[in-house]
């Protein structure tokens, strides 16, 4: 079957009526997980199916759009998505994060800041931070509506009891305009300070478990900590092997098997654009002459 | 019973790709209180603007119950939003959509505001307005404004009041022409 057998975006126009409804919902109040009827989609649940339906509902045929997977546009998950939005919505892609209008992430924020006329998809595979310390939904709706979030803070104590420090590093829950706590999709807590007061506006679909929740710009977004032990944006305590950058977020990637390591950006647009700007860093190549 | 023919006319002449741009228009309308948008595509009988024909394009299907206020309860206005939606017409305490002039749509404490567990379970009221620059001039901050912004809105005691339920609430677009802006429940409402 040609991809033209197929309705703009893939998806029917009731199912996009019906996720748009959910996302203005999401928008109106900040944080709160919007039910929705996910459907079926052609991939497999846990690849994005959430986010792939929040952007059929949200592009148009002028976006440029951008697919990243941990900061990459090149792996499995990122490619394949972005050539699903090329056959069915006829959209422009890119890889670069300042030419994009709508980006697709799979746990990262990219490092270059968005700006208003951006906005930003999250893959999320659980939506519910409370889900690991109280498995009903039933209980967790009524924690929610009473603003009763007291057992994350027990959580996020407990790591300092064992660890000393709060050992979560990814999926680090936020309050919301001091409402809602939510989960922030799997990025890593180094991207957390950039979900706050963001210009562009953040989208959150789960398939499986079939919520739509959204910031608005501008939202203010608290990573929960506390006094003694303020939240820290971590992370690898290494300049990027290949562009020297040390502000970056870090992947750890294994060279041998004597123990070598190198460090690189997970954003492979920012990496990119700096080594062709010429940064070096300490495994580049020697310049040729 | 007979249909009007002008009601079989006036929807979009490109569905997916016209309320793709469309509903694009009324996100960014939502999600930054203040700012004013342009839409075009639809053609709905009057008195109905073309702003609030494009929000119930999109937005309005089977599965949404849509109240019309006094203002716009009319026969052609019915036709048009079966054909085209084929949304149910009903009670405003059914509505999940609600359209109608200001004074019409009062006491807007009919409508549902949700639930605590389901917050989203509240109607979207879209308020037509003779002009978007008519009324009391507002302060708005709150999720989606960066320090503040300002609209011109019918009644500034009563949207306190709706926001004051937050995280309940109804959420509101204002309509006039081919122009609306939103004003969800988490905007914070202040006389300028």
């Amino acid at each position: 079957m040609s991809e033209t057998a197929y309705n703009f975006g893939y998806l029917d126009e009731q199912t996009k009526r019906m996720i748009r409804r959910a996302i203005l919902k999401g928008l109106a109040v900040p944080g709160y997980q919007v039910p929705f009827a996910s459907r079926e989609m052609p991939m497999p649940y846990g690849w994005g199916t959430g986010g792939v339906q929040v952007t059929a509902a949200c592009l148009t045929p002028e976006d440029r759009l951008k697919v990243i997977d941990q900061g990459a546009d090149d792996t499995t998950n990122a490619v394949s998505i972005r050539s699903f939005f090329q056959r069915t919505a006829g959209v422009a892609v890119t890889g670069a994060t300042r030419d994009a209008t709508l980006i697709q992430t799979r746990h990262r924020i990219p490092e270059a800041a968005l700006t208003e006329d951006q906005i930003l998809v999250y893959q999320v595979p659980i939506p519910e931070p409370l889900r690991f310390i109280e498995p009903r939904e039933t209980e967790t709706r009524k924690m929610h509506s009473l603003q009763e979030y007291g057992l994350m803070h027990v959580k996020l104590y407990e790591d300092i009891a064992r660890h000393g420090q709060i050992a979560t590093s990814y999926a680090y829950p936020v309050a919301v305009e001091g409402r809602y706590v939510m989960d922030p999709s799997p990025i890593p807590k180094f991207d957390n300070p950039k979900l706050n007061d963001c210009p562009a506006i953040q989208l959150f679909g789960a398939g499986r478990e079939q919520r739509i929740y959204a910031l608005p710009p501008y939202s203010k977004v608290v990573s929960l900590d506390f006094d003694d032990h303020p939240f820290v944006a971590s992370k690898a305590d290494h300049a990027c092997d290949l562009c020297g950058s040390g502000v970056s977020y870090l992947d750890e990637v294994i060279v041998d098997d004597q123990g070598g390591r190198m460090f690189v950006c997970s954003d492979t647009d920012y990496c990119g654009a700096r080594v062709a700007a010429g940064q070096r860093g300490r495994l580049s190549p020697p310049e040729a002459a | 019973m007979t249909m009007a023919v002008d009601a079989l006319t006036g929807g979009f002449a490109d569905a997916p790709v016209e309320s793709a741009r469309a509903f694009r228009a009324v996100m960014q309308a939502l999600a930054r209180p203040g700012r004013i948008e342009t839409v075009t595509g639809a053609a709905p009988p009057a008195p109905m603007s073309v702003a609030a024909g494009v929000l119930l394009l999109v937005l309005a299907d089977g599965t949404t119950p849509v109240h019309l206020a006094p203002s716009h309860d009319l026969p052609g206005l019915r036709d048009w939003l079966t054909f085209h939606c084929g949304c149910p017409l009903v009670a405003p305490e059914q509505a999940v959509f609600a359209v109608g002039t200001w004074p019409a749509l009062q006491p807007i404490t009919r409508f549902p505001v949700g639930t605590p567990e389901y917050p989203d379970r509240s109607t979207t009221l879209i308020v037509e307005r003779p002009d978007l620059m008519l009324g009391t001039p507002a302060l708005l901050t709150g999720p989606g404004i960066r320090g503040e912004a300002g609209l011109h809105l019918p009644d500034l005691a009563a949207l306190s009041a709706n926001h004051a339920q937050f995280p309940l609430g109804c959420d509101l677009f204002f309509t006039a022409g081919d122009r609306l802006a939103g004003l969800p429940r988490s905007t914070k409402v202040e006389a300028l």
